[in-house]
């Protein structure tokens, strides 16, 4: 998770580079600013409010994030391809709903159910990817399509009513229990973010140390540079397409324990909130560069954000104008540092 | 550079706001979270918990997603509320399971919690301030049976098929038509999302595919409001019974495009949360459902003050 994401090869020069280079690289630069805000925010909320650095609001905190936090490193894969997901949202919920049917509908174990909504969401991936690939269809609408059909499908699967978990007894627990809460009992951190944590550090090994990472950079510097080097292109982009559906899967399940329920209605507006998180953690949206690190910076800088301008019980009018700003700024410091680094 | 202006421009804006609310520090805090707060009527069951607060000289923030679909998204708010160590809670929940754990949290911490609007499946909250939605849309059912002559075919629209008040009111209308009105013929119901342009799109469209519907009932205020603009771009001639107030439909009422409206007292119901939850902290008993109340209104009762005061803009 630590280590910069470059698209180009690891050369000697770099390698000998050491401490210095990472730390001067333009992503660790990046990294440094977004944790900084973040450090920033915590501080100035612990200053505005006694009632912000309380463990039951930082358990708070961390349970917000969890679910935008899994869905951005959904969008982080596919914006790194110089592509973008709009169906995220919809379809975390889709994958719920599906969860639902087998778990309270069918009445299977909770590991079946588990696994279908990982697979529905790998295979809605997969579908996302191949309209974008082999069809053709420019990212932005291939997903927005797919964003307002699975809202449909979530509705007309469910029949418009939420479908509760009350008869899977420990289905709540995947997100809501706290496995380190017993072992260190005055921490009791949620297990959603337990899984957040985990998936980040398995998503940026996949981006950073396997050929699949490898393409997902290329495919965003130069698609057809890769696709003239005799790369399958179309078939690695459908599975980076498949892998942040998955993805999608787990964020499902996340939201779905928490809320004991799987509810068909919520999902729209969701993959705006994961964007921005991806964007203030400084990948950008035309491809080529990105950290799953900053994708999670950037939504702790989202979750923290929205937190603590409620805990200053700020105007909710003006909570949602800050945030605006705030993506803003993000965007605007990436700008600037791109200037500064010549990319 | 440009960190060092966003740290003194972030230290000032902490500076102004702690010494804002450092004057209020005596008055016990009472956070409503709502279902929303974009529409009129939650604006109004705002102004209504506004003025009980400053009466009983209490101190309310008020709150809700901007959907009426994002559970999660209410679950955190109501977690950041019960982080400021209210002394009451007022609710209104979108989900009526969701929010139980962390009602649980506060009847543990001794914060009596009160709901509104919609009750929860616990009985965590000390009382529920609420319209008997069921109720209010047989009602409208009786007056758009009156208005077309107790027969032909009617048309719904309703904002959302999840919420308790979108299933109350389209049931409450729907099964007083089936038991009391036999002969009035429910062609269609449509959901719009409460959304104004959404719902005038869905009205046209009835009135495209059913050339005899003889009425349309709008189940919230944007359902009502967009259910006129349809009608009137329909250029067609029913009749629209609407739900809760506002400026359009209010307009629509004078000008004869809508019949009448159902009102819910929503004043009333902000007045109730803040009302109850301090009679909850000087110990008193409070019964377990407050009916907070609807009227019908139309264009010869809507200056009555009894109802005006009801009305909202």
């Amino acid at each position: 998770m630590t280590q910069p994401t470059d698209t180009a090869p690891l050369t000697n020069e770099r390698r000998i580079g050491g401490l210095r280079a990472r730390v001067f690289s333009p992503t660790a630069l990046q990294k440094l600013l977004a944790f900084a805000s973040l450090i920033l925010l915590l501080a100035f909320f612990s200053f505005a409010s006694p009632a912000f650095m309380q463990m039951d609001n930082i358990l708070g905190i961390l349970q917000a994030t969890a679910v935008n936090g899994v869905l951005a490193i959904a969008a982080t894969f596919v914006i790194i391809t110089g592509g973008i997901d709009l169906s995220v949202g919809t379809l975390m919920t889709f994958t719920a709903v599906i969860c639902g049917v087998f778990l309270t509908y069918w009445h299977l174990p909770m590991w079946i159910g588990v696994i279908a909504a990982i697979v529905t969401g790998a295979i809605c991936g997969t579908i996302s990817g191949t309209l974008t690939a082999k069809m053709k269809i420019p990212p932005f609408i291939a997903t927005l399509g797919m964003m307002m059909l699975l809202k449909g499908l979530s509705l007309v699967v469910a029949s418009d009513k939420p479908i509760y978990f009350t008869d899977t007894e420990n289905f709540y627990m995947i997100s809501q229990d706290s496995l380190i809460g017993y072992f260190l009992p005055s921490v009791p951190i949620p297990n959603a973010v337990l899984i957040l944590f985990f998936l980040a550090i398995a998503s940026a090994i996949t981006l950073n140390r396997t050929a699949l990472g490898r393409y997902t950079f290329a495919l965003g510097s130069n698609e057809e540079a890769v696709r003239l080097s005799g790369v399958n292109v179309d078939r690695w982009k459908i599975a980076i397409y498949g892998l942040g559906g998955a993805i999608c899967g787990i964020a499902g399940l996340l939201i779905a324990s928490r809320l004991n329920s799987a509810q068909p209605a919520l999902g729209q507006g969701y993959e705006l909130d994961a964007i921005a998180a991806v964007v203030i953690g400084g990948t950008s949206l035309s491809g080529g560069s990105g950290t799953i690190l900053g994708t999670i910076i950037g939504a702790f800088i989202m979750s923290v954000l929205t937190n603590g301008l409620r805990i200053m019980s700020v105007a909710q009018e003006w909570q949602i104008v800050v945030t605006g700003l705030i993506i803003i700024l993000a965007v605007y410091a990436d700008i600037l540092r791109r200037k500064k680094g010549g990319a | 550079m440009l960190k060092r202006r966003i740290i003194g421009a972030l230290i000032g804006a902490g500076a102004l706001v702690g010494a804002t609310s450092a004057a209020y520090a005596d008055e016990p805090y009472i956070p409503l979270i709502s279902k929303g707060f974009q529409h009129q009527f939650w604006q109004a069951v705002k102004s209504g918990a506004e003025q009980a607060a400053k009466e009983q000289k209490a101190r309310i923030t008020f709150e809700g997603p901007e959907t009426e679909a994002m559970v999660d998204k209410q679950i955190d708010m109501l977690s950041a509320a019960l982080a400021k160590k209210p002394q009451a809670i007022g609710i209104a929940a979108l989900d009526s399971k969701a929010a139980v754990p962390l009602l649980k949290r506060a009847q543990n911490q001794k914060i009596p919690v009160i709901a509104f609007d919609s009750g929860v499946d616990s009985d965590i909250p000390l009382t529920t301030c609420a319209t008997d939605n069921l109720a209010a849309a047989a009602l409208a059912a009786d007056k758009m049976a009156e208005a077309i002559g107790n027969a032909g075919e009617v048309g719904v629209i309703v904002h959302d098929q999840t919420s308790r008040t979108g299933i109350d009111r389209r049931d409450g209308f729907l099964n007083q038509m089936k038991s009391k009105h036999p002969n009035i013929k429910i062609v269609s119901v449509q959901y719009g999302g409460g959304d104004h342009l959404k719902s005038a799109e869905i009205a046209k469209a009835m009135i495209q595919a059913n050339p005899n519907i003889k009425g349309i009932f709008g189940a919230n205020e944007g359902s009502a409001a967009g259910a006129a603009i349809g009608i009137k771009e329909s250029g067609k001639k029913l009749v629209l019974i609407g739900y809760d107030s506002g400026k359009e439909q209010k307009e629509d009422i004078m000008s004869g495009l809508m019949a009448g409206a159902i009102t819910q007292n929503p004043v009333g119901i902000g007045r109730c949360v803040v009302d109850s939850a301090m009679k909850a902290l000087k110990g008193e008993k409070l019964p377990k459902k407050v009916d907070t109340g609807f009227y019908w209104y139309d264009k010869s009762n809507m200056n009555d003050p009894k109802i005006a005061a009801v009305l909202y803009d």
